[in-house]
């Protein structure tokens, strides 16, 4: 009964995966005969590619920043949201509604709002008599991968809030209940009792974002408009891979740069699991 | 007092983030360029369509959205089908592939198919599946299907094991039992799927870039790509097509709420 399943996933997921492995290993522009290099596309990425290693920076930085904002807001307004009122079901419906939109239409909503010379905070800096904050948000090498890592932020805190109120809700009232007879403040029970047991829910809204931040493909081509931002301030490894593919045409290169992609998304979940893990376990 | 203040502060903040940006779209699309860059807020000063008249004459943004309701609602039914027949052999585990299928499904979750952006373009390309839907479908139904059959298998867990055991005295093959009990009985759950499968096929631009370069063939959001090409500095023209891209998401969101942010968080929880 699963076999139509499995075909499909042996035939476009296991085995591209495993000839994935094999174009690592060549030369080859997608169309004349592939040639043989070894790990030579390997040692080029790590020791003589300086775009590499700005690319492996930029989607450490995109992902780290993002990991730590969207959990803190997500579990904030869950704390804020968990009771089941009128308004606070109101609020999470707003709040989630920006996962339902596409990237691109998010990146071109974004896109305005950033605007140098049209966009709406610019316009509101100017106008509150601030202009020196009125910045090329997208278009400077220096705030552009900020600017998207914030469009991130707010495309996708709403879904990961309403993870986390799914786990608060399981916490015993008990709990909180007893605390409040011993007179502990809010900030005691949150860090004694929804944190810790909260610590599952976290694991799981990290890695989600983990892997969600690594696929801001869409964002980063609609907003910095195909070309990774401004000396390639927004380039991150799956733009890399789709330019080194598309532009350059070097298909073992790009295979070779995926598989860093993968080593390093997997890398940065473990981590993840062993700072928080151990706690958790007991 | 601390909390409370604090509350309303950061609910109220992110409350306008994202109400505000929706209004300057909302109200943009009726607007003219000059009023959009200088009164983002302000109502039009003439309601008309004509953003949305142009765009449909100006663009191919018709086709497209044809394009992406048909592939969309194709790959949504296959993965539906292929995905809860393959769950509900692994919840029974009527036979060894129920096994296999389960090892096989957790390491998909585990890693995205996105890492096979090369291999995909070169396998597509030689059996000439690209700049064709069935392509297209088939690739949106094999990345999906790891995270469908984790959702759905949960559910098929949840079916009490009397009513598989009472169906197969009674002689039921399997098939028979997957259609008159399994499904039935998890209409929630495929529903939830369903929703999830949708916002992320209609959506998706990462495999219509890949697989897609005749404009005829192309995929809302991949056309939309093109447009803000040729649209840059008509941001009024940008926020008509995000609206028309938007609308028919928005409109199912409106009506099913909860089923949606279900569907989206299984599939969160689960991914």
């Amino acid at each position: 009964m699963g076999s139509p399943a499995l075909i499909l996933f042996l035939a476009f997921y296991l085995y591209p995966a495993l000839q994935n492995l094999q174009f690592a290993t060549r030369r080859w522009d997608g169309i004349t005969e592939p040639e043989n290099v070894g790990f030579r596309n390997f040692t080029n990425l790590l020791t003589n590619d300086d775009l590499f290693y700005k690319t492996l920076g930029n989607n450490l930085e995109f992902t780290f920043l993002v990991v730590i904002f969207q959990t803190a807001l997500a579990l904030l307004f869950a704390v804020y949201l968990v009771k089941n009122s009128k308004t606070n079901i109101a609020l999470r419906t707003l709040y989630f509604f920006p996962t339902i939109l596409s990237s691109v239409s998010v990146g071109m909503i974004w896109l305005f709002l950033y605007d140098p010379n049209f966009g709406a905070i610019n316009l509101f800096f100017t106008k509150a008599g601030l202009p020196s904050f009125a910045l090329n948000w997208l278009g400077s090498e220096s705030s552009a991968l900020y600017a998207v890592a914030f469009t991130q932020v707010w495309f996708h805190t709403g879904q990961m809030m309403v993870v986390y109120i799914a786990g608060l809700q399981q916490i015993p009232k008990e709990l909180y209940e007893a605390a409040e007879v011993d007179g502990a403040s809010r900030w005691k029970q949150f860090t004694k009792i929804t944190w810790p047991m909260a610590m599952p829910t976290t694991l799981v809204v990290m890695a989600y974002t983990t892997i969600q931040s690594f696929r801001a493909f869409d964002l980063i081509m609609v907003m910095t408009n195909s070309t990774a931002g401004p000396n390639n301030s927004t380039n991150i490894f799956s733009t890399l891979v789709y330019f080194t593919l598309f532009n350059e045409l070097r298909l073992g290169y790009a295979a070779a740069q995926t598989i860093f992609m993968v080593v390093t998304m997997v890398l940065i979940t473990w981590l993840q699991r062993k700072a928080f893990g151990k706690r958790y376990e007991k | 007092m601390i909390f409370k203040s604090s509350r309303v502060f950061a609910l109220v903040t992110f409350a306008a983030l994202i109400l505000i940006p929706s209004l300057i779209v909302v109200l943009g699309s009726f607007k003219t360029d000059a009023e959009v860059y200088n009164k983002p807020l302000s109502l039009p000063e003439n309601w008309n369509f004509d953003n949305y008249r142009r765009l449909l004459s100006d663009s191919d943004l018709d086709v497209s959205f044809r394009n992406s309701i048909f592939v969309t609602f194709a790959s949504v039914l296959l993965t539906l089908i292929f995905a809860s027949l393959a769950s509900f052999a692994i919840a029974r585990m009527i036979t060894v592939s129920g096994k296999v299928l389960a090892t096989l499904f957790a390491f998909g979750l585990a890693i995205p198919a996105q890492i096979n952006l090369v291999p995909i373009y070169y396998i597509f390309r030689d059996l000439g599946l690209t700049n064709s839907f069935f392509g297209l479908i088939l690739i949106n139904v094999t990345t999906t299907l790891p995270i469908s059959i984790f959702i759905l298998t949960a559910f098929f867990r949840e079916i009490s094991r009397d009513m598989y055991e009472a169906s197969e005295v009674d002689g039921a093959s399997p098939l028979r039992i997957y259609r008159s009990i399994a499904l039935p009985l998890s209409r929630p759950a495929m529903g939830a799927t369903a929703i999830f499968l949708f916002v992320i096929n209609w959506n998706d631009l990462l495999w219509p870039l890949l697989l897609i370069q005749e404009s005829d063939k192309k995929t809302l959001p991949l056309a939309m790509l093109a447009y803000r090409g040729e649209y840059f500095v008509s941001f009024s023209m940008l926020f008509t097509a995000v609206m028309v891209a938007s609308l028919p998401m928005i409109i199912m969101y409106l009506m099913m709420q909860r089923s949606f942010i279900a569907g989206l968080t299984a599939g969160a929880v689960k991914g």
